[in-house]
């Protein structure tokens, strides 16, 4: 066990992915020379070269496009988005191609392709560099949506998406870099698609993921100095979506909260409410809250901003709501 | 080039004023007073005030992200760019657009936009505005090099082509964009060829001299007005610091910075001002302390203005009417 920052954790799991198959790649926007804007890739063009390293003219259609082409060639691209915001540039190859192609050529196409990203506010970065938007890409059936929380699972499952053979999405949070955590020693794979009790309780289900782990973890530290236990499921995958810890705990404590960054109409918060009514309607002992985000485009201002995402304590008294 | 001296005067106040106030904007970040990001225009300041100064009332403005240059040569206020930077009520955009997205309506600024080439089709659809109306405005639309090589960017300019728009293109070719040079990003390292592309008269312009910018732009923004459609202008110039603060400029030699250091836009118009007696190095001193003091009273100016309301956070979502 070496106790890594997320950032470390990430940037191991593309050396070894690549070290491990030279048909891994990475592609993206200031990826090589400048080292990542978030510095992930610092390094990776000194070591694997500007072929494997590939530095884009600003034209995320082309990155996302391109990723697909070669994809279907047998290669297996890394590419990354610079932020989550600009993905919406890409739309059309998220959404019609990548999304798309292996079901509607009845499986000939296979794309075993990785989209990096970082999405989330708090950094004062302005409506159109701030937003959460990963409900949106959760969306749509035939793309995988994963976001971790820590960085255990955020090397174990870069890895399994890289040597996943269909297109996932990977984001990651702005915010998170620097959390440290432990990571197992060795070459070791997380899968998609499976949700994870951080933290056992047994009083309410705290259902959350990525940056909103951290703030519902503080959350449960607090309240359990009220003598009140909370059991927090992280998500790690927004698709697949594995509901099954989410049930088990939830018929345990009979009462949820949860917890996203994004904005809550539509949102993750949505479906996740809907399953538990769906399937777990008799076990339900008081209405499901969510806290989201404000219904606003992030101002830039900090205290509006603060004011505009979740904290700490909206989950708390989210939490003594449903109580 | 028939100048009166205030007029010269005037723009190498703008040039002055958007030095300085960039300079205090970089202390006022690293003091965390200012948050998000900040592009610095810094070694650009020759390419919009000799653009903008060439623009007519009614002719709109639009740009990218690297924005207080252009936002006072609009004609904003260095107290309300200030107070935006440190995100106040005051500031042109209430606090709610921070450095990268600020906007002046009434002064035909259209802002400050943060997707790279996103504002393009947005100029063309404002100068389909004023074509569709019968006004003789110009949309004037300055974006970088980086950005000529989005899809956003020929969608846009090809439609200004089509539609015989009144749009001005102005690419800032400061050679890189974030830390790629142009030569790796583009096709063609001479962006004004990709106008060619389309048809579209075009030109090269020095950036680093104001007299020179302003001149083209005088001759492009007639040729536009004379119902001729859209024209493309190519202007070269470089930014002396990072891209955002914070940019490890692993891309580049300090020796190249020096190097462009030596153009410097405000010294060559010093230069040419005393050069032509137009003006004393006296007087340009005396506008330097000015300056100065100007930018001083817009730090204590933003410093002292109100931090937006809470109920700011709920406005503006929608289109509300006149509000007091
Ligand atoms: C669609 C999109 N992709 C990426 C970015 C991140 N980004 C911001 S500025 C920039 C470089 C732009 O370079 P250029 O157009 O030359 O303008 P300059 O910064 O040199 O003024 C990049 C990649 C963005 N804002 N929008
Ligand atoms: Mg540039």
């Amino acid at each position: 066990m070496a106790r890594i920052t997320m950032r470390e954790a990430i940037s191991q799991a593309l050396w070894e992915e690549m070290e491990r198959d030279p048909k891994v790649f990475i592609l993206g926007e200031e990826v090589g020379v400048w080292g990542g804007t978030y510095a992930v890739t610092k390094g990776f063009y000194d070591h694997f070269g500007a072929e494997r390293v590939r530095d884009t003219p600003i034209a995320e259609a082309a990155i996302i496009g391109g990723a697909i082409g070669a994809a279907l060639t047998g290669l297996r691209p890394v590419a990354e988005l610079m932020t989550i915001n600009f993905a919406f540039s890409a739309m059309d190859h998220i959404v019609n191609e990548a999304a798309k192609l292996h079901y509607m050529f009845g499986g000939q196409f296979v794309l075993p392709m990785v989209i990096r990203t970082v999405g989330g506010g708090g950094r004062q970065l302005g409506a159109t560099h701030s937003q959460t938007p990963d409900a949106v890409f959760a969306h749509f059936p035939g793309l995988k949506v994963v976001a971790p929380g820590t960085p255990e699972d955020a090397k174990g499952m870069l890895k399994s998406a890289i040597r996943s053979n269909d297109p996932v999405m990977f984001i990651e949070h702005a915010t998170l870099y620097q959390v440290r955590g432990e990571v197992p020693d060795g070459d070791y794979t997380v899968p998609l698609g499976v949700s994870k009790v951080q933290r056992p309780g047994r009083d309410v289900t705290i259902v959350t993921y990525s940056k909103m782990l951290e703030i519902s973890t503080k959350a449960a530290e607090i309240l359990a100095k009220d003598g009140i236990e909370a059991e927090i499921v992280d998500l790690r995958s927004l698709r697949p979506l594995d509901m099954g810890p989410v049930l088990e705990s939830f018929k345990k404590t009979n009462r949820a909260v949860i917890v996203e960054e994004g904005w809550r109409s539509f949102g993750v918060g949505s479906e996740i409410a809907a399953r538990i009514y769906e399937e777990a309607f008799d076990y339900v002992d008081a209405p499901v809250r969510r806290v989201a985000q404000k219904e606003v485009p992030l101002p830039y201002n900090r205290t509006l901003e603060q004011m505009a995402l979740p904290q700490v304590e909206d989950v708390v008294q989210a939490v003594k709501e449903v109580l | 080039m028939d100048m009166k001296k205030e007029e010269h005067l005037d723009l190498y106040h703008q040039m002055v004023l958007i030095r300085l106030l960039e300079e205090q904007a970089a202390v006022l970040y690293q003091q965390g007073k200012i948050g998000g990001f900040l592009h610095l225009y810094i070694g650009q300041e020759a390419v919009s005030t000799g653009l903008i100064s060439a623009r007519k009332p009614q002719d709109r403005v639009i740009t990218a992200y690297r924005d207080h240059g252009v936002a006072i040569n609009c004609g904003l206020s260095a107290n309300e760019v200030m107070a935006e930077l440190l995100g106040k009520a005051t500031g042109c955009s209430k606090g709610k657009g921070g450095s990268m997205h600020m906007a002046d309506v009434k002064k035909n600024f259209w802002g400050g936009h943060a997707i790279v080439g996103a504002h393009l089709p947005l100029a063309s659809g404002l100068a389909l505005g004023d074509l569709y109306q019968g006004t003789d405005g110009v949309t004037i639309c300055m974006f970088g090099d980086g950005a000529t090589n989005i899809g956003y960017f020929h969608e846009a300019v090809n439609l200004s082509k089509v539609w015989k728009l009144p749009v001005l293109w102005v690419c800032e070719n400061n050679e890189y964009g974030m830390g790629t040079t142009v030569e790796r990003a583009s096709a063609v390292s001479e962006i004004r060829q990709k106008a060619e592309g389309y048809g579209i008269p075009n030109g090269r312009v020095d950036g680093m001299n104001v007299m020179e910018v302003r001149q083209a732009s005088l001759d492009a923004l007639a040729h536009i007005r004379g119902g001729n459609g859209p024209y493309f202008m190519e202007v070269n110039t470089y930014r002396f610091r990072g891209h955002s603060m914070g940019d490890p400029e692993r891309y580049r030699t300090q020796d190249e910075v020096h190097c462009w250091q030596e153009s410097d836009p405000i010294g060559i118009y010093h230069n040419y001002l005393t050069g032509e007696k137009i003006a004393s190095k006296e007087e340009l001193d005396a506008l330097d302390v000015q300056v100065e003091q100007e930018i001083q009273a817009a730090v204590q100016f933003a410093e002292n203005s109100p931090e937006p309301a809470p109920e700011a956070l709920f406005q503006d979502i929608y289109y509300e009417g006149e509000r007091e």
